[in-house]
């Protein structure tokens, strides 16, 4: 029996990068196969022309022995190949049912949507594989989790045999990732066949059958599951001994820098998104804040900088209220801030180097008297920068969007260190980034903090919190639910915590010894 | 991204063919393809309208009809076409080396000026066309630079050309270096005002500044019509203001007809202005951040709304400084459709000035030059003016659109260009 | 995260709900007193206005008598119905604040309506009748944009679309000796202007407000140069056409008021309301609309999908020109019979704002034309009754209203996600 899917010497380059050099990859009917690498190794390129939306400069692909060439994602959808990207695919001013028959609509009378009979059909298949999903809900206005169910039967309604997940538990709490491999197991025994792209080492080990690891663009393996261990799949990833523990010091908080009480804040469609938070975070500790994405995180961060308008509550730094202060305002109190998209609201990409780097700075001495800014002290001070922060670039006058990610990111933290800060509001600090960055930006925040600058980290990934914070607060529905030192974690507490549980309920539910977990390396 | 690169070459043994795609092109030819392209944008515009030309002109059209017969007649009836226009309008702008000339030895031999003043008369008639154009493009560009589409430059033209002559004609006993400041400044408030009341709109609501100043255009129009019949009417039954009083015009450097003034050096002295505004202040700095990147900058603690303010308010007075000095230097008063086609026109010299001062003042350059020539075109050779609109659209065209100059004439692009100013209208 | 993109959140501080009610408040409140202090005031007692509901020469409507209304007394409870919303609003705040600025916004407009009537007389359903008339060029306009931004193509070129068909139709109408010829030829010009426009914009990725200035340009000239150097002198050869023809609609055009306003039109009117329950019919309810929206609120989903996004956009930016063209077509044969240089006037900018104010949507758009046709309407009448604000200043009210009425209306309307930006495969 042939495999029902196999890429063989796949080849697709970019102007001046090569995504896939020569892979091969197959996957036999009713397995999950997941496809395993660091930010930037290719999977996602991979997957992207396996559905159609590239084409490979070289290589075959055969589905069920029979050799194929995808033209577009409508030739993907024919030959049963369904794809649920990372970022989801959906019209949030549609509904469930609009979004699914999307270019598949059945009409009646000729012209008319006949949205009855594809509802009727979602129910079905909401049924058929346990993916709860209200046909007439607006996409908007689901939870994330919802979302992914819809995106899952938009995939099943067009009957697809050979799924592509990438990235699925990005967006899911470790509870609600249990209930994702269910589903997972539900549609292998279906006689569906799953690629599931990831870069998280636990999972893959907890539902993958065999497991294909990328590195630059190449394969540098496929092993069975069973015969994978952590340590031996982040070598693959990685290429040299991995370290899987971060070495800090323990930490000396001193005083209070950042006190928030009862915090509410609405988004623009007036929903309550931060719902009566309250946290303290004193200097020389991090504190970072657990939690699914979407539980308010963001607007909390937008609150504290400045962006967003608080409802009620107070903020005060250094004992001094925050209150209708602008952005300006926040940054020359000291506060620094690395921003959750750093292309969009951490970086101007056009600008050259120099110009990001005193994007916070430029008015004030020594980069400008009065109005007049001092050219020669600006690009002085970032040739110095760029050479204190390791920022590979040729020189400080090239558009910072000719930066790969990780140098991008080095920028940002350049121009965030390089002022006097007291606190550091770091969000997804390393979304994104290769291995060697990610290690830089944890070496400088905990260096920050060893220097008494307090740290806010927020941070969907739980294994970079647990990794970093001295203390950990868990966001849930906008509010903080607890409070732990990092000595007190139990990694499935957290995740009941992450997912709504009250605290006396979760204790309960969690092995009465409380250990010290591995604290595992983050990709 | 360095390291992916250096994979490419040295460690993997690949096909040729794989190699070939993507790739590092080489750096210099960015300069000369940011000269290039306008320069070509404006040649092929200038090609399609000679076509225009040949296709309006009644002989040659004639000519064609016996084609197949003679040829020959035909090819020289348009090429007869084309260079009387072209002609008439190389003459309209430039004048004649012939007529130089002679006026030159008619000075040595009877000190007579006034053959060299005729000679020299389509030239500086064209360098004071160019005057208001640099103003206006200047203020398309500034708004550019902050990302922010000003079309209301016409209205902002007409606004400030009436409240300059109102200063110029209804104060008097004032000396010149009093009183044309002071009318100048009136003008750049007026224009001013008109361009801060749609950026403030914009900060403030995001309503979109296309439809505002477009709104506001018209609104000036009707204004200034009810103003030149009403308060502002001179004695007599012509919609007119009175003509200004000889301390607010601006000087010229040769008598009548010849108009040159002060105003062309004016206007390079905004130029400088505007640039050391641009590039060596920190508000500049703000105006262009926002511009790259306003969600980036209001991240680094920019205010948005006052950018918007700015850049619309100073965009407004460069366009209500050209209105006046079109009225002190050349006019001294204002009529209907006084800021006809400025409006336009300096979007164009903006776009094609690729935003930056430099290339407005070269652009306006040309751009004044042909609209000068261009009368000279319609009175010659019958060619109707409004033919440099269709010459100044396809301009903008080729420019915005350097894939299409690049496909008419094979050239390579370095990387994908794109020069987006819209973001739809909330913002 | 678009939340701190949103520009009603941008830089202000506003507090929702409380103190939006408090402001929309007090400004209805100061709407009814304006009223008293514009209107009421300074008049003397007993004087009438006459709004005359049946139109003078009208042959098929079953009469009405006229509406009189006592001057003074109307303008005061006009006054207090404003004032009391206010105060509504004030205290209570609803749920649809909209209607209530609609409420104000009709006493206001009534007051002034009666104010400058009085002791004349205005026919009342002849105004209704010509602000439909005059809103038909500004919907189809309007129409156009609805249709090509909802796939995410901004269309600014409607003024230099509807400017050059409204030359193509007048000339072909009067060569061929036949109206429908000529409307076609509008029709095939607005199509092709858009192609030129689509072409720039998806294939050459031009940004989409260039473009539309640069055929903005391009069409004005053309058709200047073409009306200057070919029609001023041909007139009767280029420029005579004949007008279409008011088609009154047995049985329904006698009913009274709704008769001589709706069903007493030309073919074009027809057309433009046809077009309006069309659209929206299609737009919301077939497979078409279904595409369209998702191509123009997230085109890469629409992709993953296998919706082809560029063909979407091309065949909508040229449904548009269609329209456009039977707009631009109205100038012409519909209204004066000949073509006169820049005689569009800005209404393809005005039917812009009546689609962003119309949220994006056919009916809304009808609706907000209708407001534009009848403040352009209105500066003519009040010409005629020698209202003594000045011509010009009456003119100006529909660009004023458009201002105002964007300001307003941007932060609560939802413009297609994708408008604007080009769409890059890869």
């Amino acid at each position: 029996m042939p495999p029902v899917l196999e890429l063989r010497g796949i080849i697709k380059a970019f102007p001046g990068v090569l995504a896939n050099d020569r892979i091969d990859l197959t996957l036999e009917k009713g397995e999950i196969h997941a496809l395993l690498g660091e930010n930037g190794a290719g999977k996602t390129t991979l997957m992207n022309i396996l559905y159609g939306l590239y084409k490979p400069d070289m290589g075959q692909i055969f589905i069920n022995g029979e050799e194929v060439v995808i033209h577009s994602p409508s030739d993907a959808i024919a030959r049963g190949i369904g794809m649920v990207h990372q970022h989801f695919m959906l019209i949030p001013v549609m509904t469930s049912t609009e979004n699914v028959m999307l270019g598949v609509e059945p009409v009646q009378n000729g012209i008319f949507l006949d949205k009855t009979k594809v509802a009727k059909r979602i129910r079905e298949i909401s049924k058929q594989y346990n993916l709860e999903v209200d046909p007439d809900a607006y996409i908007g206005e689901l939870p994330v989790g919802a979302q992914q169910r819809v995106e899952i039967i938009k995939v099943l309604y067009r009957q697809a045999e050979i799924l592509i997940l990438d990235e699925p538990t990005a967006v899911l709490t470790p509870q609600e990732v249990e209930g994702f491999f269910k589903v997972l197991r539900f549609l292998v025994a279906d006689g569906k066949s799953i690629i599931f792209i990831t870069h998280k080492l636990k999972e893959v080990l907890a539902v993958a059958d065999r497991i294909t690891v990328l590195r630059g663009g190449q394969v540098v393996g496929t092993v069975a599951a069973k015969e994978a261990s952590q340590e031996k799949l982040a070598s693959m990833m990685v290429g040299r001994e991995v370290n899987l523990v971060v070495k800090k010091k323990p930490a000396t908080p001193k005083g209070v820098v950042l006190n928030v009480k009862d915090l509410y804040v609405r988004d623009e469609r007036q929903n309550l998104t931060v719902n009566g938070a309250s946290f303290d975070v004193r200097a020389g500790e991090i504190l970072g804040i657990a939690g699914v994405q979407g539980n308010g995180q963001t607007e909390l961060v937008y609150a504290l900088t400045g962006l967003c308008p608080i409802i009620s509550g107070e903020i005060s730094i250094m004992d001094k209220p925050v209150y209708h202060s602008s952005p300006r305002n926040i940054l020359e109190r000291g506060v620094a801030h690395i921003p959750e998209d750093r292309q969009r609201h951490g970086l101007i990409l056009p600008s050259p180097v120099h110009d990001n780097l005193v994007l916070c700075t430029y008015y004030q001495r020594p980069f400008a008297k009065g109005v007049a800014l001092q050219q020669k002290t600006i690009v002085e001070t970032s040739t110095k920068l760029v050479d204190q922060f390791d920022v590979r670039t040729p020189n400080v006058f090239v558009p910072v969007s000719t930066l790969s990610g990780g140098n991008q990111q080095k920028v940002i933290v350049a121009r965030e260190f390089s002022r006097p800060i007291k606190l550091l509001i770091a969000s997804q600090p390393t979304r994104g980034l290769d291995v060697g960055s990610i290690e830089y930006i944890h070496s400088r925040i905990i260096e920050k903090r060893d220097e008494g600058t307090a740290v806010l980290l927020v941070s969907p990934e739980l294994d970079e919190i647990i990794a970093l914070s001295d203390r950990i607060a868990v966001m849930y529905k906008g509010q903080i639910v607890e409070i732990l030192p990092a000595a007190r974690i139990n990694k499935a507490y957290l995740g009941l915590l992450m997912a709504g549980v009250k605290p006396a309920e979760a204790l309960q539910s969690v092995p009465a010894t409380i250990q010290e977990i591995e604290v595992e390396r983050v990709f | 991204m360095k390291g992916k690169a250096t994979k490419l070459h040295t460690e993997s043994p690949l096909p040729k063919e794989a190699l070939k795609i993507g790739g590092y092109r080489g750096p210099n030819s960015n300069i000369l393809q940011t000269l290039l392209i306008p320069v070509l944008a404006v040649i092929t515009s200038l090609i399609i309208g000679a076509i225009v030309v040949v296709i309006s002109n009644k002989a040659a059209i004639e000519s064609y009809q016996n084609f197949f017969h003679a040829p020959g007649a035909a090819i020289i009836a348009t090429w007869d076409a084309i260079a009387t226009a072209y002609g008439a309008l190389f003459y309209g702008s430039f004048g004649n080396i012939k007529e130089l000339i002679e006026g030159i030895k008619a000075y040595y031999a009877a000190g007579d000026t006034k053959p060299i003043l005729l000679a020299i008369y389509p030239f500086t008639e064209s360098l004071a066309t160019v005057t208001p154009y640099i103003l206006a493009g200047l203020a398309v560009a500034v708004g550019f630079k902050c990302g922010l589409f000003n079309i209301g430059a016409e209205g902002q033209f007409g606004i400030g050309a009436l409240c300059s002559a109102f200063v110029g004609y209804s104060i008097k006993g004032l000396p010149l270096y009093v009183h044309l400041p002071l009318a100048l400044l009136a003008g750049a408030a007026g224009g001013a005002i008109w361009g801060a009341i749609p950026g403030y709109l914009k900060g403030l609501t995001g309503a979109h500044e296309v439809v505002n100043t477009i709104m506001m255009n018209y609104i000036s129009f009707r204004l200034s019509d009810w103003l030149l019949k009403g308060p502002m009417k001179a004695t007599g039954y012509r919609p007119v203001t009175p003509v200004i009083e000889n301390s607010a015009m601006l000087p010229r450097f040769f008598p009548d007809p010849l108009r040159f003034n002060w105003g062309f050096f004016l206007a390079l002295a905004v130029t400088v202005f505007v640039y050391w505004f641009l590039f060596k202040t920190t508000i500049g700095f703000e105006i262009r951040t926002v511009g790259a990147n306003p969600a980036g900058a209001r991240y680094a603690g920019m205010s948005i709304v006052r950018n918007f303010v700015i850049a619309m308010t100073l965009s407004g007075a460069l366009a209500g400084l050209a209105g006046a000095t079109q009225v002190l230097g050349i006019d001294h008063w204002v009529g209907q459709g006084f800021s006809a086609g400025y409006g336009f026109d300096s979007i164009a010299i903006a776009l094609l000035g690729q935003s930056h001062p430099v290339g407005v003042v070269l652009a306006a350059l040309l751009w004044g030059t042909l609209r000068s020539g261009a009368t000279r075109m319609q009175s010659l050779a019958g060619v109707p003016i409004e033919i440099i609109s269709i010459i100044q659209g396809l301009v903008i065209v080729f420019v915005a659109a350097p894939a299409v100059i690049r496909w008419i004439y094979r050239i390579r692009a370095i990387r994908a260009e794109q020069i987006i100013l819209t973001r739809g209208w909330g913002g | 995260m678009e939340i701190m993109e949103n520009k009603t959140a941008l830089n202000s501080r506003k507090a929702p709900n409380m103190r939006s009610r408090l402001t929309s408040g007090i400004v209805l409140i100061a709407i009814g007193l304006l009223i008293v202090l514009l209107f009421g005031l300074s008049l003397q007692a007993g004087m009438k206005s006459t709004f005359g509901l049946t139109p003078l020469d009208d042959k098929y409507v079953i009469p009405l008598p006229a509406l009189v209304l006592p001057v003074q007394p109307a303008i005061y409870i006009l006054a207090l119905v404003s004032v009391f919303a206010g105060a509504w609003q004030l205290a209570h705040g609803t749920r649809s604040s909209t209607a209530l600025v609609g409420v104000v916004a009709f006493c206001f407009i009534s007051s002034f309506l009666i104010w400058a009537t009085k002791g004349k007389s205005m026919d009342l359903v002849g105004t209704m009748n010509t602000s439909l008339v005059r809103a038909t060029p500004i919907a189809l306009a309007a129409l156009c944009g609805v249709i090509s931004e909802r796939a995410a193509v901004v269309n600014i070129a409607i003024e230099g679309i509807m400017l050059v068909s409204a030359m193509t139709s007048v000339i072909t109408a009067t060569v061929a000796h036949n109206l429908y010829i000529g409307l076609l030829a509008g029709i095939l010009t607005g199509m092709i202007i858009a192609a030129l426009h689509a072409i720039l914009v998806i294939q050459f990725r031009v940004d989409q407000i260039i473009s539309g200035v640069a055929i903005n340009i391009i069409g004005t000239g053309i058709s200047s140069f073409i009306s200057k150097r070919f029609m001023q002198a041909n007139i009767d050869q280029l420029n005579n056409s004949g007008i279409l023809p008011n088609i009154p609609i047995p049985f329904v055009v006698k009913i009274p008021v709704l008769g001589p306003v709706l069903f007493e039109n030309n073919l074009i009117v027809y057309i433009m309301l046809i077009l309006v329950a069309i659209i929206y019919v299609l737009l919301f309810n077939t497979p078409w609309g279904l595409r369209t929206r998702a191509v123009g609120e997230h085109p890469k989903a629409a992709d993953t999908l296998g919706i082809n996004v560029y063909l979407t956009r091309y065949v909508n930016v040229i449904l548009g020109g269609l329209i456009a063209g039977i707009g631009g077509a109205y100038f012409t044969i519909g209204s004066v019979g000949r073509f006169e240089k820049l005689m569009t006037a800005g209404k393809g900018f005005i039917g812009l704002a009546a689609m962003i104010f119309g949220n994006w949507n056919p009916i809304g758009a009808l609706g907000s034309s209708l407001i534009f046709g009848f403040a352009d309407s209105l500066q003519v009448k009040m010409q005629i009754l020698e209202t003594p604000i000045p011509s010009e200043f009456l003119q100006m009210a529909p660009y004023i209203v458009t201002i105002i009425v964007l300001a307003g209306v941007v932060g609560r309307v939802h413009m297609p996600a994708a408008d604007g930006t080009p769409y890059e495969k890869q």
